[in-house]
C-alpha cells in the first residue's frame, strides 16, 4: 500500500512494511550507514542512520524504523547532523591514526564520512584499542585495532557463506571479532573467500597484500615471470580508471602487464577451456561407468575448503580436476619450460584473480611437483590496479595487444567463467559434443546466467539422455543444495558451485565498494564477449588442441591426470 | 558422580539454540570449566557454529576457558567491595599469581575469577577461596593469604 511521508517538508511516497532508509533513498536523500547492508535484515546497531521523526522523543534509525503514513521526517536537522557527527568521533575515539599506512586509505568508509561531517579536531579521547595483527593466513589479514564493530563480516561469513568463522567475542567495551576461541584465521574455518573485506568498511580486514612481493619478483634478473589473469580480470577494472564500468580491457591489460615487465603474458582463460575439456570427459566417464553423481565442480577454492570441511562427505562426488589457476600453473611449469628452455624453478609463475582464495590455493601442498609450487605468487584484483598506478601505466593512451603463445588462445566460453552458471554452460557446449558428435544448436543456455542465488535446468542431450544441472553461487545455497541431496535428491547429476554471489565477477579480490550496477555491467560484458567472438566452445580451441597432440595425449589420460587432477581432504577445524 | 560431556548433551536430546546457556552451565558445573571439545560437541548438537557459542560464552562472566585451579579464588568487584578497594586487591592478586582473571596460574594450582557481588558486603572487600570466605582484603593481606595456600601443599 503506497502512503505519503513527509521529509524536510516535501511529501514523497513510501510503500508500508518498508524502512525510511528504503523509501529515502529510492526518493534521491542520502543516509549515512555503516551497519546497514542491502538484502539483509537490518541490525540497527551503529546508529550512524538516524533521523529526527517529528513527535518521536529519540531520533531514530533509519535502516530499521518503518514508515508510517503522514510521518513527518527531518533528515539533516541540527540534532541529527550533531548526533551522527558524535558517533563518528566516538568511532574514531579509540581508532588508531595511521590511515596514511593503511590499505583502504581512500576507499575507506569511516574516513569518508568523517570527512563528510566535518570532524577536523580531536574533540574525544579514547584509550586506543590494541590487538594483534592477525596475518596467520596466506589470503586476509585482520586488524582488530581498526575494526568499528558493525558486524558486516559476522553476517556475510554466517548468512551468505554458511561458515560463521567469526563472531563478537566478549561484551561492551571488551568486544572485539574474532574467532572460537580466539584461534588464528588459517587454523579456523574460515575459508578465504574475501567477502568480509568486500563488506569492511575500514581497514580492519584486507587482502595478504602481495605488490612489494611482486615488484621483488619483477626486478630479479635469474628468472623469467610469467603472469596469467583470470576471466573475470579484464572486466573488473575499468572503473579504477575512470572508464566505464564493464569495459573489456584485454588487449589493454596485456601491454600493461608487459610495460610492468612480466616476460610472458598467458591468459587463464585458457585453462578455463582445458578445464571443461577435463571436466566434461570427467562428467561423462561418471555418467556412462556408473560413477560417483551429482559431479560438483572445483574451479572455486573457497568452495573447495567448504566441503573439506562441512561436507567431507561430499570429497567424492567433487570433480578432481584442479582449477584453471592451477592448470595452467602446472601447464607453464612443464610444457611451457620445456618449450623456451627453462627449469620450473628458473620461473616465477604469477596470478592475477579475483580472488583472495586463490592465494590460500596456491599454497595447497599438491600444487606443484618436486617442491616447486606451480603458481608462485598470486595477486587480486586490487592489487593488480595498485601495481598498474605504482608503475604509471595510462591504461587510456595505451596500444591493445595479444597475449603470448603457446597459453594465450581462449574460447569464449572460458570467458563466461567469470560469472556464475559460466562453468556449466561451457561444460554443457562441450558434453553435449562429445556425447552427440555434434554442436549445441542454441550455444546460450540461459537457464543458468543470472545473478540468482539458485539456478536449475534440465538439458537433453538425446533420447536417452537428460542430465539435471544446478548452479549455486552464495555457499548458504550450496549447504541448502547438499542438504537436500544427502535426504535423497537424484534427479541433478552435475552442479557448478561459486563460492561469491554472482561468481568471479564480485570475488573477494574485487574493487571493494561498488555499486550492483557495475558487477551486473562486468556480466553483460562477458556475455557480450560471448556473442561477438567466433570460437564459443572450449573444445575449438586451437591452442588446447595442440597441447593435447603434443603433450598431454587426451583428457583424463595419464598425463593429464598428473598436471591437471589433484585430491582433497577432510579438514579438522572447529566448525 | 562427576558426569561426561557426552551424559550431559543426552539430555538435551531434542532441545533447539534456546538450551544453550543452561547445557554451557551444566557443562561447566561438571568440568569447572568450557573446554574446546565442550564446545565443539555442543555445536553439534545444537547445530550452532562454535563461533557463536564461543560468542556467547564470553559474553556472559561466567563461563571459563581455562580449568579451574586447585584453588579457584573468587574476588568481589560488587560496589562495596569496589569502594573499598577490591581493584587493588585483584590487581595485586594477579600480580602476585601471574595470571589475569579468568585465568588458570601455570601450575595449575591458583584460577582467579572476577564475580560481581558475593553478597558479602558487610565483609568488604571479600574473595572467596573454594567457598571459604575471607574478609577486609588488602593487598598486603591477600599476599599473605596466597602464600598460606601454597605453603598447604
Amino acid at each position: 500500500m503506497s502512503m505519503q511521508i513527509e521529509v524536510n517538508g516535501n511529501k514523497i511516497e513510501a510503500f508500508e512494511g518498508e524502512t525510511i532508509l528504503s523509501a529515502l533513498n529510492r526518493n534521491g536523500i542520502k543516509i549515512p550507514t555503516l551497519c546497514h547492508m542491502k538484502k539483509f535484515i537490518p541490525s540497527g546497531a551503529c546508529r550512524i542512520c538516524v533521523v529526527e521523526v517529528i513527535g518521536s522523543p529519540k531520533l531514530v534509525t533509519a535502516c530499521s524504523f518503518p514508515v508510517a503514513d503522514g510521518m513527518k521526517i527531518l533528515t539533516h536537522s541540527l540534532k541529527v547532523t550533531e548526533a551522527r557527527k558524535t558517533i563518528i568521533e566516538l568511532l574514531l575515539s579509540n581508532h588508531p591514526d595511521d590511515c596514511l599506512y593503511c590499505l583502504r586509505n581512500g576507499n575507506c568508509e569511516l574516513q569518508s564520512l568523517s570527512k563528510e561531517y566535518h570532524v577536523v579536531e580531536r574533540r574525544i579521547r579514547g584509550k586506543k584499542n590494541s590487538f594483534k595483527l592477525d596475518h596467520s593466513g596466506p589470503s586476509i589479514v585482520r586488524d582488530p585495532e581498526k575494526c568499528i564493530l558493525c558486524g558486516r563480516c559476522v553476517r556475510v561469513c554466517e548468512e551468505v557463506m554458511g561458515v560463521a568463522c567469526i563472531d563478537y567475542i566478549n561484551r561492551g567495551s571488551q568486544t572485539f571479532i574474532g574467532t572460537t576461541l580466539k584461534k588464528p584465521l588459517n587454523t579456523s574455518s574460515c575459508i578465504n573467500c574475501g567477502q568480509c573485506i568486500m563488506v569492511c568498511p575500514t581497514g580492519a580486514l584486507t587482502e595478504k597484500n602481495n605488490v612489494a612481493l611482486m615488484q621483488e619478483a619483477l626486478h630479479r634478473k635469474d628468472k623469467k615471470v610469467v603472469v596469467q589473469y583470470a576471466p573475470a580480470i579484464t572486466v573488473s577494472i575499468a572503473e579504477a580508471f575512470g572508464l566505464e564500468p564493464g569495459t573489456d580491457l584485454n588487449g589493454v591489460l596485456n601491454a600493461a602487464l608487459r610495460k610492468m615487465g612480466f616476460n610472458y603474458v598467458f591468459d587463464t582463460t585458457f585453462s578455463a577451456d582445458l578445464t571443461i575439456m577435463e571436466e566434461a570427459s570427467e562428467l561423462i566417464h561418471r555418467v556412462v561407468n556408473g560413477g560417483k553423481l551429482p559431479m560438483f565442480t572445483s574451479c572455486c577454492p573457497g568452495w573447495i575448503k567448504y566441503a573439506e570441511e562441512f561436507a567431507p562427505d561430499m570429497l567424492a562426488n567433487l570433480s578432481s580436476c584442479k582449477s584453471p589457476q592451477q592448470m595452467l600453473g602446472a601447464v607453464i611449469k612443464s610444457y611451457f619450460a620445456e618449450q623456451v628452455n627453462l627449469k620450473p624453478e628458473e620461473i616465477t609463475s604469477v596470478s592475477i584473480m579475483p580472488c583472495t582464495a586463490k592465494k590460500f590455493e596456491a599454497e595447497r601442498a599438491t600444487m606443484g611437483r618436486d617442491g616447486v609450487p606451480d603458481v608462485d605468487i598470486v595477486l587480486t584484483t586490487r592489487e593488480l590496479i595498485e601495481m598498474i598506478k605504482l608503475y604509471g601505466i595510462d591504461l587510456k593512451n595505451i596500444e591493445p595487444e595479444i597475449t603470448d603463445s603457446p597459453l594465450g588462445v581462449r574460447s569464449s566460453a572460458g570467458k563466461i567463467f567469470g560469472a556464475s552458471g559460466g562453468v556449466m554452460e561451457a561444460a554443457i557446449r562441450t558434453a553435449y559434443k562429445m556425447i552427440t558428435g555434434e554442436e549445441l544448436a542454441n550455444f546460450r543456455v540461459c537457464a543458468v546466467r543470472g545473478f540468482d542465488g539458485h539456478k536449475e535446468a534440465k538439458i537433453k542431450i538425446n533420447e536417452n539422455l537428460e542430465i539435471g544441472v544446478a548452479v549455486v553461487s552464495g555457499l548458504a545455497n550450496a549447504a541448502t543444495l547438499i542438504e537436500e541431496i544427502r535426504n535423497g535428491r537424484d534427479d541433478i547429476h552435475f552442479i557448478e558451485v561459486m563460492t561469491c554471489p554472482g561468481g568471479c565477477i564480485a570475488g573477494g579480490g574485487q574493487i571493494i565498494g561498488v555499486n550492483e550496477s557495475f558487477i551486473a555491467a562486468r556480466m553483460k560484458s562477458l556475455y557480450d564477449i560471448d556473442e561477438r567472438e567466433t570460437i564459443k566452445v572450449s573444445h575449438k580451441n586451437p591452442e588446447v588442441i595442440e597441447l593435447y597432440d603434443k603433450y598431454l595425449g587426451k583428457p583424463l589420460g595419464h598425463k593429464s591426470h598428473d598436471l591437471l587432477h589433484t585430491s582433497y581432504e577432510k579438514r579438522d577445524v572447529l566448525l | 558422580m562427576k558426569k561426561s560431556i557426552d551424559n550431559i548433551l543426552e539430555k538435551y536430546e531434542n532441545s533447539g539454540r534456546d538450551a544453550l546457556i543452561a547445557l554451557l552451565q551444566e557443562i561447566q558445573d561438571n568440568e569447572g570449566f568450557l573446554s574446546e571439545e565442550a564446545i565443539v560437541k555442543t555445536g553439534k548438537k545444537l547445530n550452532i557454529p562454535t563461533s557463536k557459542i564461543y560468542g556467547v560464552a564470553t559474553f556472559y562472566n561466567q563461563f571459563r576457558f581455562d580449568p579451574q585451579g586447585r584453588y579457584h579464588i573468587q574476588v568481589c568487584r560488587g560496589t562495596a567491595c569496589h569502594v573499598l578497594g577490591s581493584l587493588t586487591v585483584l590487581q595485586e592478586l594477579e600480580k602476585t599469581l601471574k595470571a589475569k582473571a579468568g585465568q588458570t596460574t601455570r601450575d595449575g594450582m591458583f584460577s582467579i575469577e572476577v564475580v560481581a557481588c558475593i553478597g558479602a558486603c558487610g565483609l568488604a572487600p571479600v574473595i572467596s577461596v573454594n567457598g571459604t570466605f575471607h574478609a577486609n582484603m588488602t593487598a598486603e593481606s591477600i599476599n599473605e593469604l596466597v602464600e598460606t595456600y601454597r605453603n598447604k601443599e
